[in-house]
């Protein structure tokens, strides 16, 4: 099987968002701080979608552009995906002011 | 980093060099597109408002038409007015002659009439013309610039890779001295705190909640759900899960530095980094906007290949669908669909925005340049009481 790609966009970030279609234990490269890393995939995870590159544990931040963008509901394994059955809004709406 | 631009009497640098006819009110367009069909290298900036208006609705109307007028890439402007509109052709010249660019005006009721207007305005044309042709570039800074950040039609890709190279290329500027201005309020409605977070101070972030909180508002007094703005089904299947994750997709393309100040829709900002303006998301206001605010040039980056263009400045499209890239590539300046095919790192598509954007100053036409794609559409915020 070929070697699928993803992107990250933030150091700090610990997901990374696919840029193509993959298969459960497909191997994927993504480029962090200018080093190539791989990941396992643990399940199939479509394009646009995210996976862990490290341990979430649940309560931890979910970190992409750098930013939180929620929060994990479970534990979350380096490979595995991460969306809306692991993750909750901080914000859970958009007019908390 | 040296530019090149033309010389503005109140010490701004336009990156292009217009004349432009300028209507103070929809019912004086006429006249403008005929004396447009005369000189077809005169800017017709022709809109629907400027009578009937009032309170905050007309003092917004006056700020962005005499915004427009002032933008430095025009070297001098006709206004013209019928005379009985609640913004007086006379008026707006006057407050755009404070830039001491060439300004005149025409009010064809309280003179002879349209016939008589026609010659009259031609004549002024005629002068402007030849001045404008008798001005030439000069090197400037960076610091002279005032970059607009619009994104349009935006897809999946447009959070991974056109805002966000559009982001890199933002931070550059903002550290060669320049000025940059992110808009589009509704898309901050679950971000605010994160890019409140980077203001300068307690005062500006205040500013940013209550402009957002005042948008909700409005929507809100017209009846309209803005939740809608949330994260609905589409975007759970294209991969986004929560309401910070959309947003930030959006005001990825103001990249990462500090929050100087918030304005409100056309005003001009004092100062130089990132400022954020007030407005709507929908794509000739919002350029309008961004053109009445000062900038000269404009960073669009879109999904779907939007061909939104602006009359005034050049917009530089940029794209991470490698589709649109591809159907659309007379529209798109900057193809950065090498994001998607995992080919070039972030910031080096973030460069080569930016190398195109200081070509584009020195005068490289854009596709919607080109392509002679944009309008102009005043923000609306009152209801019309005549």
């Amino acid at each position: 099987m070929d070697i699928q790609k993803a992107i990250v966009l933030n150091e700090k970030d610990n997901v990374a968002t696919l840029l193509a279609d993959v298969d459960t234990n497909s191997m994927v490269q993504v480029t962090v701080g200018g080093s190539m890393r791989e990941f396992r995939m643990r399940g199939e995870i479509r394009f646009g979608h995210k996976f862990a590159t490290k341990k979430i544990d649940k309560g931890e931040s979910v970190i992409k552009y750098g930013e939180p963008i929620g929060r994990a509901t479970q534990d979350i394994e380096e490979g595995q995906h991460v969306h809306v059955h692991n993750v909750e809004s901080l914000r859970a709406r958009g007019d908390l002011l | 980093m040296k530019i090149s631009g033309y010389t503005r009497l109140d010490g701004s640098i336009g990156f292009r060099n217009h004349i432009a006819i300028l209507t103070s009110v929809g019912c004086a367009n006429d006249l403008a597109l005929k004396l447009g069909r005369m000189y077809p290298n005169v800017l017709v900036l022709t809109h629907r408002q400027g009578c009937s208006q009032l309170g905050a609705d007309n003092d917004q109307t006056f700020r962005t038409l005499a915004g427009l007028g002032k933008n430095p890439n025009i070297a001098g402007v006709l206004v013209v007015g019928l005379g009985c509109e609640t913004i007086p052709a006379e008026r707006l010249a006057n407050e755009i002659s404070k830039t001491k660019k060439m300004v005149e005006y025409l009010e064809f009721l309280d003179d002879e009439g349209l016939m008589a207007a026609i010659p009259k305005g031609a004549r002024i044309l005629e002068g402007m013309l030849r001045e404008a042709s008798q001005m030439t570039r000069v090197p400037c800074g960076m610091e002279q610039l005032t970059l607009g950040l619009k994104c349009g039609l935006s897809d999946t890709t447009s959070g991974i890779t056109s805002n966000p190279a559009t982001g890199v290329a933002a931070d550059m500027v903002i550290e060669s001295g320049g000025r940059v201005i992110l808009s589009e309020t509704p898309e901050l409605i679950g971000a605010e705190r994160i890019v409140g977070k980077r203001a300068t101070n307690r005062k500006v972030e205040e500013k940013l909640y209550r402009m957002v909180k005042e948008f909700k508002e409005r929507a809100e007094a017209s009846d309209m759900d803005l939740q809608e703005a949330n994260v609905a089904p589409g975007n759970i299947d294209g991969g986004i899960t929560t309401i910070e994750e959309k947003s930030l997709g959006s005001i990825m393309k103001g990249g990462s530095k500090t929050l100087q100040g918030v304005i409100d829709y056309g005003e001009i900002p004092k100062g130089k980094g990132l400022f954020f303006m007030d407005g709507p998301g929908r794509t000739p206001e919002a350029l309008t906007g961004l053109n009445a605010a000062g900038a000269q040039i404009i960073i669009f980056p879109t999904g779907g290949g939007s061909p939104g263009g602006s009359l005034i400045s050049p917009v530089i499209k940029v794209t991470g669908n490698p589709q649109t890239a591809h159907r659309l590539k007379d529209h798109i300046d900057v193809d950065v669909s090498s994001l998607i095919r995992g080919e070039e790192l972030l910031e080096k598509a973030g460069e080569r925005i930016f190398h195109r954007l200081l070509k584009v100053a020195d005068g490289e036409l854009t596709k919607s340049e080109t392509l002679g794609y944009g309008s102009i559409a005043v923000w609306n915020i009152g209801l019309l009481c005549g």
